[in-house]
């Protein structure tokens, strides 16, 4: 074997193929309010949030070993402090991301306490955060308590240039985030972050700073939350805490996560897109959809704890994003050996 | 005299905090595992002895001897066949895999029972609602002294058996380093099935309290969970007589709380929750700072 026949590569044809499609479908999807009909525009905007939705929580637990169970304290936020600041006259669109830039930035000292509690006590710590930010918001006299209000500054726009305005809103949240991401995992802080998740005390010991980079994953994923939060209030107008500081959204994050494939760029987006499909077709089920879920959550974890694409991921040598490098070695005989690498 | 009053209250309703925050903490103390199911297991204890009082006429304390077993039965089956298979996968799949079965449990329950609120008062005759008068404005309630008590004596034994047994002390070596126990001939596997048998045990008892106390329906797992997990968390999470502790500050805050604002009760409860867990960080700092001085200052 000889040096000379060995590269370390990060984009592979498959990869450039992929991030063409990406474009492709990003650019149909921004002509989708004049293309499509009104109901499918509509269920865009759902699966545009589960996205994002799913993206953030693999980015704490699957890139940054954090596992919280209290996600839904930041959906709630997000949806409260953009109902909050459209009351107080901001205008209504750039409210839903200005009140998830208030949300993220007040994460920064949260994470600060929060993350000096370990596995499973982060994981309820993080519940009972949601649980007193619910009652917090809810001593709000414009919230009414569980009674709960909507998003009334809607009702200035039309419903079919609300309908377009809410789907791109969603885009354009998800492309970002999508790209923060990206970008992230494949800065050298991305690395630093799944060596944390991988083994936190050996990452410090070659020098990663553990501590600032859990506060970072942290902040992005609460603003992302929030993020979805406020779009969710802005698709459906009324807002009820309850409903919204519900731990059943954890539990469809976990779910996406889990399912597409844990620590997964690819993993999360799949998630998400399963999981609209099965809300779609057994979400009528009720009960026994949520037990289908949980059930499916409690399979996963104990017997495919890297879901689809990590199944994926390890019986082929496909990587469809060109995140991580990878060497390609000329074996003896001449063929040529994948050897992927995260 | 209403405030005293409120803390007596406080302290008894820590006792019941301190009887479902035991299993938690002793599997957490124990096995290093937080088990996300504890409190819908305690909400489907609560079912088990309603279905027994409500179909067959059997009083809940005679159940729980019927119960009690069972959920022990069911302990050890999620050690078996969820706890350790999660275990294996690092310290996250746990939590993963108990959330998810929470679910399972919760929805089931909904399927079973509906949405109505049951309580077990109605089959224990009057020690639901009888007191003993301290004077005209403060009463003691019989359940909850007998709460209190169970929470005393529940924690007292188990504390006594990892002392006193050898396989109390086998848990705790397994607790310790689950490898080498098997060199001194300890089947770590088993002792974890025993240790999870006796929290799920613990958990049927904290289930039947939650029934002759106050009502329940099939989502109440999750409230039951945060005030297990907050008790324990306060009390120093494994340490047994810490969770008494923990029970009684937060059944405190909360029956405090309840005098500022309606919402105050749930409020002032995560507030001290929140208040600990900073003290603890700055406090422990602040320890630390003293602790270095001291020891400049000896060798000066």
């Amino acid at each position: 074997m000889s040096a000379s026949k060995a590269a370390v590569e990060r984009w592979t044809p498959e990869s450039r193929i992929a991030i063409g499609a990406a474009a492709v479908i990003l650019v149909v999807l921004a002509l989708g309010p004049s293309i499509f009909s009104a109901n499918a525009v509509d269920k865009l905007t759902t699966l545009f949030i589960y996205v994002i939705l799913a993206l953030m929580w693999n980015a704490l637990v699957g890139f940054c070993g954090l596992v919280s169970i209290g996600q839904q304290a930041f959906f709630g936020l997000g949806a409260y402090a953009a109902i909050r600041l459209a009351n107080w006259g901001v205008s209504v669109y750039p409210s839903l991301f200005l009140g998830a830039l208030i949300v993220g930035a007040l994460s920064w000292p949260l994470s600060i306490v929060m993350l000096r509690l370990k596995g499973g006590e982060f994981a309820i710590g993080m519940w009972v955060v949601a649980e007193l930010a619910h009652l917090l918001v809810n001593l709000d006299t414009l919230v009414r308590g569980e009674t709960g209000t909507s998003l009334i500054e809607l009702d200035a726009y039309a419903s079919g240039s609300r309908r377009a305005l809410t789907y791109w809103c969603a885009l354009a949240a998800m492309t970002g985030l999508l790209a923060i991401v990206f970008q992230l995992l494949r800065s050298p802080l991305g690395a630093a972050i799944q060596a944390i998740r991988d083994n936190e005390e050996a990452a410090e010991s070659i020098g990663v700073r553990v501590a600032s980079a859990k506060r970072l994953v942290f902040t992005l994923a609460a603003f992302g939350a929030a993020m979805g939060g406020a779009l969710w209030v802005a698709t459906a107008l009324t807002f009820q805490p309850k409903a919204y500081f519900n731990p059943l959204w954890t539990a469809y994050m976990i779910f996406m996560a889990l399912v597409g494939g844990l620590g997964t760029f690819e993993g999360a987006i799949l998630g998400a897109v399963i999981f609209f499909a099965i809300e779609a077709w057994f979400g009528a089920m009720g009960v026994w959809y949520l037990v289908g879920l949980g059930a499916t959550a409690l399979v996963f974890a104990l017997f495919f704890p890297r879901g689809f694409w990590g199944w994926v991921e390890d019986r082929t040598s496909l990587r469809l994003l060109p995140i991580g490098y990878r060497l390609r070695l000329a074996s003896p005989t001449g063929a040529v050996a994948d050897r992927p690498k995260t | 005299m209403i405030f005293i009053n409120q803390i007596l209250q406080g302290v008894l309703l820590g006792g019941y905090y301190a009887l479902i925050a035991c299993g938690l903490s002793f599997m957490f103390g124990v096995m290093g595992v937080i088990n996300l199911a504890h409190g819908s297991l305690a909400v489907v204890s609560a079912y088990a002895l309603y279905v027994l009082a409500d179909r067959f006429g059997v009083e809940p304390f005679i159940g729980l001897c019927v119960v009690a077993p069972l959920m022990a039965l069911v302990g050890w089956a999620l050690q078996r066949l969820v706890l350790e298979r999660s275990a294996r996968g690092g310290i996250l799949v746990p939590v993963l895999s108990t959330f998810g079965l929470s679910i399972v449990l919760d929805n089931l329950l909904f399927q079973g029972f509906g949405a109505d609120t049951r309580s077990l008062a109605p089959y224990i005759g009057d020690l639901s609602y009888d007191s003993w008068s301290l004077t005209d404005e403060i009463a003691i309630g019989k359940l909850a002294a007998l709460t209190m008590a169970v929470a005393i004596v529940m924690l007292g034994g188990i504390q006594t058996f990892l002392n006193r047994t050898l396989i109390g002390r086998a848990i705790r070596a397994t607790a310790e380093d689950p490898d080498t126990v098997g060199l001194v001939g300890v089947n770590a596997r088993r002792v974890n099935a025993i240790a999870a048998a006796i929290a799920l045990a613990t958990v049927a008892v904290a289930g039947a309290f939650l029934g002759m106390r106050a009502t329940f329906d099939p989502y109440a797992g999750a409230t039951q969970l945060i005030f297990a997990f907050e008790a324990a968390v306060i009390g120093g999470a494994g340490s047994l007589w810490g969770t008494l502790v923990g029970g009684v500050v937060l059944g405190v805050a909360q029956s405090l709380g309840a005098l500022v604002n309606p919402q105050g009760f749930f409020i002032a409860g995560h507030i001290a929750f929140f208040a600990v867990l900073f003290a603890r960080l700055f406090l422990g700092r602040f320890g630390d700072r003293v602790r270095i001085a001291l020891s400049g200052a000896m060798r000066a």
